[in-house]
């Protein structure tokens, strides 16, 4: 958790988390195809900037909940790599036994309280972690990720409602990566609907900016953690990303033509990869062998997770009807 | 932290004055608060003057506005701040008025609540009661009256119980809070007002339990629950007088009913009937009669029987509303017909039934 003003140091942990996060995600994408791990997959390649930025201004006590796509977000904050690969393998020592997959993660150890898969649910969830906190005079906070889509549903404004009325220590962290599946802003939101007016319209502070630019995604997360933790009142940050691949699933899919050209032209030009080597070499620092050194130590994470994922056993019938009720 | 010392049972006897059904579930709702500071209670209305038909009285004086509140009318973030909580470490009671706001808030009840402990691999259980008040009479009508227990029933995860006597209002609904699962609490609206002085209250809570034999009798077993409990038993009394043995079973845990002790009654009577208080399609009546067929199939004289409600909605007019709902009367009438035998002046006897039972709900809600 850091409070104090962003330095050298910091842009290096940015740096090497999301070319880590990056590693994984193109490590599952590859291996997808050998059909093993059997379960709707939805991949943050190109949105690691939001997620690191976030959660390098949270503890292990601090919390998060999140959506369909968490992987980065459950990485982040310090989630167990060989868990979650054994969750996509179905297997028994995953991070939810096997019942949850892709779609539901969750590693209690750092915070990463749960994801689920219906757009909108963790956000109300995520106000009740918040105010059991409140509740416990806890000083920690929680932080609830999800995206543009999510803040068209009613239980969005009704939780930004109740996190204003109750001061809540809650994060709303917006990922805005512009679709909804392949469903684009227009059809969906009004060009006069800002995200960031409907929360300041319920009193909460509210931050806007580039997830992919490593300044500002930095800078809007440390302004806003240090403001919900030291006033104990709810924040809005909206980011925004682009994700590279399909909605769901290891391909690209930019030939069936949802996206322009001139579009995914202009996102991949503003890669938080690149941008963050740009600004890391402006501070006098070679990003090319830092870059290596992390994905080639991630190579060697990803191959024990998979080795390990793939030697456990798959859960039966029988434990799966024990989880029914605690 | 639901043990009790000497001087707290004390306190527990001393406690508010209890007069009913509805006293009752606010005197639950003291003494496991009382005992378990991570016990909250909220729901829209819960601090205003009325407190939902009194069954929150005295809470937010007593426990603060902390652990007690009033909400805003956003039952889906409600729930699903209740969710969160009960994650986190507290045991919430969320209340609805009417059982029909509930359907707002599908999402968190089915998606997250009844789902968490099962798609993490049990790693977090959710200990939740979200109370529905069920409304029938004064014109309620079709969307302020619906007993949609059996939808909730069919979820894994939930539990529902639906208590019938105010004594389980109150022992079901301190087990249901003490329960680690998400439980839907279902109270019929007409129950409230139903006497009662406080006797039989456990002072800890148990586990919740299946079901309670309410009336012994070896001629037709009767499965019922909440008010069709209170009803079947009153027929029970009033078949007496014609030395007809009706064993009523009050089957309040609707999902995990108790299907041994049923099957053994319909082993004895060879005739079965189901009380249910909600539209037969789909019913919980219908799911009983489903299960116990293949084990009492040679046992039975005939066919089993449901009592339900129709399969549409209620209207609102007091024209409709008495021929849509069903009474002790229509217990008496069905087992008159089960048994294929003349009650003699039974219409007289139900008539006095009528006259000396409780004066019928008069709203206004």
């Amino acid at each position: 958790m850091k409070q104090e003003p962003i330095t050298i140091e910091d842009f290096k942990e940015f740096f090497s988390k999301i070319v880590r996060i990056r590693t994984i995600e193109q490590a599952i994408a590859e291996r997808y195809h050998a059909q093993e791990m059997k379960c709707p997959m939805h991949l943050s390649i190109g949105q690691e900037g939001p997620a690191v930025a976030i959660s390098m201004q949270l503890n292990a006590s601090d919390k998060m909940l999140s959506t369909h796509r968490s992987h980065a977000h459950y990485l982040a904050k310090g989630g167990n790599l060989t868990m979650m690969i054994s969750e996509f393998f179905g297997r028994e020592t995953g991070c939810s036994g096997g019942m949850g997959g892709s779609m539901h993660l969750i590693d209690k150890s750092c915070g990463f309280e749960g994801a689920t898969a219906i757009v909108g649910n963790t956000i109300p969830i995520a106000a009740g972690v918040a105010l059991s906190q409140k509740l416990s005079k806890s000083k920690n906070i929680t932080v609830v990720c999800f995206g543009e889509g999510a803040t068209e549903e009613g239980v969005f404004s009704e939780t930004l409602n109740i996190a204003s009325v109750k001061n809540l220590p809650l994060i709303f962290f917006v990922e805005n990566n512009s679709y909804s599946v392949y469903s684009p802003l227009a059809p969906r939101q009004s060009i006069n609907r800002h995200i960031t007016k409907i929360s300041e319209a319920h009193g909460i502070k509210s931050l806007k900016g580039n997830g992919n630019n490593i300044e500002e995604a930095l800078a809007i997360s440390l302004e806003a953690t240090t403001y919900v933790r030291e006033k104990r009142k709810p924040c809005l940050i909206e980011l925004e990303t682009y994700r590279y691949l399909e909605h769901c699933g290891p391909n690209n899919d930019d030939h069936i033509g949802y996206r322009t050209k001139k579009e995914i032209d202009f996102w991949k030009s503003y890669d938080v990869i690149a941008n963050a080597k740009k600004a890391i070499k402006e501070l006098g620092v070679s990003p090319d062998s830092l870059e290596k050194l992390i994905q080639e130590n991630t190579k060697e994470e990803i191959d024990n997770a998979f080795r390990e994922a793939t030697l456990a056993p798959f859960p039966k019938i029988e434990r799966s009807i024990s989880y029914e009720y605690a | 932290m639901n043990m009790l010392n000497k001087n707290s049972v004390k306190e527990l006897k001393q406690n508010k004055r209890i007069n009913n059904f509805a006293d009752g579930i606010a005197a639950a709702f003291f003494d496991s608060m009382r005992y378990d500071p991570t016990v909250l209670a909220f729901g829209l209305g819960a601090t205003d003057p009325k407190n939902i038909f009194g069954t929150m009285a005295g809470l937010e004086d007593e426990f603060g506005n902390e652990r007690v509140f009033d909400t805003p009318i956003s039952e889906n973030a409600m729930t699903g701040m209740a969710i969160g909580l009960a994650i986190s470490g507290y045991k919430p009671v969320l209340t609805h008025q009417r059982l029909d706001f509930s359907l707002l808030s599908i999402d968190q009840i089915v998606n997250a609540a009844a789902k968490w402990y099962f798609m993490f691999g049990g790693q977090q259980s959710v200990p939740l009661v979200i109370r529905m008040i069920i409304g029938q009479g004064w014109g309620q009508g079709p969307t302020h009256s619906q007993a949609l227990q059996s939808w909730f029933a069919q979820i894994p995860g939930l539990k529902v119980i639906m208590p019938a006597f105010p004594k389980d209002g109150y022992n079901l609904f301190r087990s249901s809070i003490a329960d680690p699962n998400p439980v839907i609490f279902i109270e019929h609206r007409w129950l409230h007002q139903m006497s009662w002085n406080g006797e039989g209250r456990v002072v800890s809570p148990t586990q919740l339990g299946k079901s309670n034999q309410i009336s012994t009798g070896s001629d037709i077993t009767i499965v019922s629950n909440s008010i069709g409990s209170v009803y079947s038993h009153h027929a029970a009394n009033i078949l007496k007088k014609y030395n007809v043995g009706v064993e009523v079973i009050d089957a309040f845990n609707l999902r995990d009913f108790d299907i041994n002790s049923i099957s053994k009654s319909v082993a004895k009577t060879g005739r079965l009937l189901t009380v249910d208080f909600s539209h037969q399609f789909c019913s919980i009546g219908t799911e009983i009669i489903a299960q116990v067929l293949p084990l009492n199939f040679a046992d039975l004289k005939i066919a089993p029987e449901r009592i339900a409600l129709p399969n549409f909605p209620v209207g609102t007019s007091f024209n409709i509303e008495k021929d849509f709902y069903f009474s002790t009367i229509d217990i008496c009438k069905k087992i008159e017909s089960m048994l294929n035998v003349t009650f003699p002046n039974i219409d007289d006897e139900l008539k006095e039934y009528q006259s000396s039972s409780k004066k019928r709900f008069d709203g206004p809600f």
